[in-house]
């Protein structure tokens, strides 16, 4: 289990004001849980990884994984999890196989006994293992950075932004396997910019600028949400943007995929007087729907209004 | 009819045996925001290289802004935009110092330079950061303002490749309104992005499978043509289909 | 167990190595090209002098030293010039190196030959003209001896060169290269090397891993280790049969002292490497910190001793400086380990000083 209590830290650089990346964090997270951490660039989820892994020391606050203190207990928690920093962190000059050789010698492990566990992942790496790291493509990249991260069989697994530059098809791919490894009973941390990928998690922390803004499960955030987004379509979805935000009832509007998510001042909307004026705009083949909140409405929901 | 501002007959680009762009003819309209999707190693940016005059196919013609992509590259790269994630603006400059700097690379005279600038400025409600190094803005904010720079001279095409990576969901929205503005004002945008809910944006997109372009229409008929309700979804089948051989 | 985890390090790191062809090709095959370089290319100008001779009355003796003159490897008699000839333009038409400006006749020649004899030398390049002039007297001075000895007068002043009886430049630049080449590998390579770590990430893999920074460290210096350990044969090796250098000291001092010097290098690499986070500002710090002081201050190229004294009391600090010295101690002039002792124990504390600095600045965290 994982447990950050008021974790506060700066980043101080000669000439500039200190800027803080991470700002008072707590959260814990159970064993055999699936957390995520949700957040753009630049909110503070490396920092926390880091913190973690016992790479940096925080400024203030306490963490532990597994009851192993993150200052005091550093070498025990180095031995036992298993970590993936971002760039997919392998010897690019370095194959598949001599990869994974090397970090089952570094962990002192031997391969085999691991292989149950990376079978799933490791099975499409086969045939490419005499393959150089660099000159896989990205998604098989990150399958060999999880096999390493994987292969002393740790309890607690550290992912940051796996996913990150991956296709979406690959990342598809990649949950699922996170999945799979959670049912082995890992508990699992990861990192994502990518707001649909909260659904896989169990729990979620919705961070922005150091700070978490929203940490639950994606269904109780979802249903905190209520049922007031609203989605917008019509022929000329820029026209349309325009017009929705223009109308006295609206707070917000955004762009999201083939419809406009809209929120309304009120509770319960007049959604005919709505349609009637973006009708009157000029707009073409509207279309307006009650829709089921997603985690990225969540996100928008708290995060607008500030500057970011 | 519409006036086509890019148009690939077979363009091919070879490295050695292998073919990264296999054989890919489409046109793009004025004014069109095009999507140029694929996974990871499809062929998209070499594909977007040669558009830009940066690289030269192998064989096959094509057409950019008017200009013959073979006989004319040095003139295209005046007419066009450019912007990608990993790239867009120096991060030890000033915001300031970067619009100058983009502005005297496209040939700006000091009146209009000026003038654009402060519009830009305004636009993006960054008067106050004008005297900040670009490295300290948020990525979202660097990112919008280095879409304006690569329109300060009204190119008639704008490429963005991967323009929205990593950028947080509410300067990303931000971002798609200036594409849409943009493309308002008659500039053409032509985009690669890993976000699926993006492709919706477009006016038209195409999927790229192994250098080859695999689907290509508007959203709305895609997903009609593949019984789904989702970019995402048409993509999924898509590469599924592919085989994902590597 | 920790054996095992040490050598699969040091594996990975010759895996690095090993792939990186060119700059493996680069690193074993740069101490040949110094050597062949400095050996034959820069001697060669030297052997090749152009000599042009001034001369009022042409002799049976002078048509017997020039004949002399021209069978030995270092001149060549390109001809006689009259007394009114401009000396000035044969310079600047570059068709001589030296001209000897012979007074009287050379039959019957009284006192020290050498006051009739003028030795004019182009010393645009002065260390060039300074051995031109020492090899004409040493070759005039033997004619004359041969020559009084011949007609029974006592011989005149005896030239006698130490160490290096043929003036040769080898056997300066020879510990100088060693001093040089050595450093590059270790210093350089080794910061390189770890800080590449730092910036593609793995780095972080590693520290979050059993290994201690110890190992680490020690595993990346083995293959530089033992790559300065074949340049350093390399070198001894082409100097002693190819240039003819002797090694007339004791050999396993020699080695003893490279080793330290080895040593010292890497622990300088890895001090660079605690404080440089990127390949290139490692690159440009080890160049301008370490390769450049050790061209420019070691005596390598300048003699420390002509330098103002405030760059003597700075090559103090330079660790080629004492290697090298040390180096021309034991191989050169033969001398017993007795006399190195200075160099040795100076390499030695620098050792000792850096290797403490940067243990303790390298960190087992990030920043």
């Amino acid at each position: 289990m994982i447990k950050a209590e008021h974790i506060s830290k700066s980043y101080v650089s000669a000439g500039h004001a200190p800027v803080k990346a991470l700002d008072d964090v707590s959260f814990s997270v159970s064993d055999g849980e699936l957390f995520g951490l949700i957040g753009p660039d630049g909110s503070g989820k490396t920092t926390m990884f880091r913190i973690l892994v016992t790479l940096i020391l925080a400024d203030k606050g306490v963490a532990s994984v597994n009851g192993m203190d993150v200052v005091k207990d550093y070498e025990k928690i180095r031995n036992s999890v298993g970590y993936m920093p971002g760039r997919f962190s392998v010897y690019q000059d370095l194959t598949v196989n001599e990869n994974i050789n090397f970090f089952a010698s570094l962990f002192g492990v031997d391969k085999e006994e691991s292989m149950p566990l990376i079978e799933d992942i490791y099975g499409s790496l086969r045939p490419f293992g005499n393959r150089l790291a660099g000159a896989l493509s990205g998604g098989m990249k990150q399958k060999l950075a999880l096999c390493c991260a994987l292969i002393h069989k740790p309890d607690v697994l550290f992912l940051d932004e796996p996913t990150t530059g991956v296709d979406p098809v690959s990342r598809k791919e990649f949950w699922q396997m996170l999945r799979n490894l959670r049912s082995n009973g890992i508990t699992i941390m990861v990192s994502t910019p990518y707001m649909d990928e909260a659904d896989m998690c169990d729990k979620i922390a919705l961070m922005q600028k150091g700070m978490i803004l929203a940490l639950d499960t994606t269904e109780n955030l979802i249903s905190q949400m209520g049922n007031q987004v609203w989605g917008v379509s019509g022929n000329n979805m820029y026209k349309l943007l325009c017009d929705v935000r223009s109308y006295r009832g609206t707070l917000r509007c955004y762009p999201f995929g083939n419809s406009h998510h809209v929120f309304f001042n009120s509770q319960e909307p007049d959604i005919s007087d709505f349609g009637n004026y973006l009708w009157g705009c000029g707009n073409e083949n509207v279309k307006i729907e009650r829709l089921e909140p997603c985690i990225e409405d969540c996100y928008l929901y708290i995060t607008d209004g500030r500057r970011i | 009819m519409e006036q086509r501002v890019i148009e690939a007959e077979h363009i091919v680009k070879k490295f050695g045996n292998f073919a990264a762009v296999d054989d890919i003819s489409f046109y793009v309209e004025k004014g069109e925001i095009f999507g140029f999707l694929g996974a990871n190693g499809a062929g998209k940016t070499t594909a977007m290289r040669m558009f830009c005059g940066l690289s030269r196919p192998s064989s096959g013609k094509g057409m950019v802004a008017g200009l013959d992509i073979w006989s004319a590259s040095e003139k295209i790269k005046s007419r066009i935009g450019y912007m990608s994630q990993k790239f867009s603006l120096y991060s030890d400059l000033t915001v300031g110092e970067n619009i100058r700097l983009f502005g005297g690379i496209y040939g700006l005279d000091e009146e209009r330079m000026k003038k654009s600038g402060d519009m830009l400025l305004k636009k993006l409600d960054m008067y106050g950061e004008k005297d900040v190094l670009v490295k300290s803005l948020p990525l979202g904010w660097k990112q919008k303002l280095a879409f304006s720079v690569s329109v300060i001279h009204d190119p008639e095409i704008v490429f963005l490749d991967e323009p929205t990576g990593g950028v947080d969901p509410v300067a990303r929205r931000q971002f798609w309104e200036l594409i849409y503005e943009a493309a308002g004002r008659g500039i053409t945008v032509f985009v690669t992005t890993h976000y699926m809910d993006e492709a919706e944006y477009c006016d038209r997109v195409s999927i790229m499978v192994a250098g080859k372009i695999v689907a290509l229409d508007t959203p709305a008929n895609l997903k009609k043509s593949y019984g789904v309700n989702a970019m995402n979804d048409v993509f999924t089948i898509i590469a599924r289909n592919a085989g994902r051989n590597e | 167990m920790g054996m095992k985890k040490f050598i699969s390090l040091v594996g990975k790191e010759n895996r690095h190595i090993l792939r990186d062809r060119w700059t493996m090709a680069i690193l074993l095959i740069m101490p040949v090209v110094q050597i062949l370089l400095f050996g034959f290319a820069i001697s060669t100008k030297i052997r090749n002098i152009r000599v042009e001779i001034i001369t009022e009355k042409r002799s049976e003796a002078l048509n017997r030293f020039v004949s002399k003159l021209d069978a030995n490897d270092y001149f060549i008699f390109k001809g006689y010039l009259n007394e009114s000839s401009d000396i000035d333009s044969e310079f600047r038409k570059d068709k001589a190196d030296m001209i000897l400006h012979i007074k009287g006749n050379l039959d019957n020649m009284s006192g020290d030959p050498l006051q009739n004899i003028e030795v004019i030398a182009d010393a645009s390049n002065p260390s060039m003209a300074a051995s031109e002039q020492l090899y004409s007297l040493k070759l005039i001075r033997s004619f004359f001896d041969r020559g009084m000895k011949k007609a029974g007068k006592k011989g005149g002043i005896h030239v006698k060169f130490l160490y290096n009886p043929q003036l040769d430049s080898a056997y300066n630049f020879v510990p100088g290269i060693m001093g040089l080449i050595l450093m590059m590998i270790c210093a350089m390579m080794t910061s390189i090397s770890i800080v590449k770590e730092k910036e593609t990430g793995t780095m972080e893999l590693l520290l979050v891993s059993p290994t201690t920074p110890l190992n680490l460290i020690l595993a990346k210096m083995v293959p530089y280790f033992m790559i300065s350990c074949i340049n350093l044969a390399t070198i001894m090796l082409l100097s002693v049969y190819l240039l003819g250098v002797p090694v007339s000291g004791s050999l396993i001092w020699l080695c003893v002292v490279s080793v330290l010097y080895i040593f010292l290098a890497l622990a300088i690499g890895l001090l660079v490497s605690t404080v440089m986070d990127s390949q290139l500002s490692a690159m440009l710090l080890s160049v301008a910190g370490l390769i450049l002081p050790t061209i420019l201050l070691s005596g390598m190229v300048f003699p420390i001793e002509n330098s103002p004294a405030i760059l003597q009391w700075l090559s103090c600090l330079v660790p080629a400086r004492w290697y090298i010295s040390a180096v021309r101690k034991l191989m050169i002039e033969g001398l017993s380990v007795r006399f190195a002792i200075m160099e040795i124990s100076v390499l030695a504390g620098m050792a000792l000083v850096v290797v403490s600095i940067s243990l303790k600045n390298f960190k087992n965290r990030l920043a």
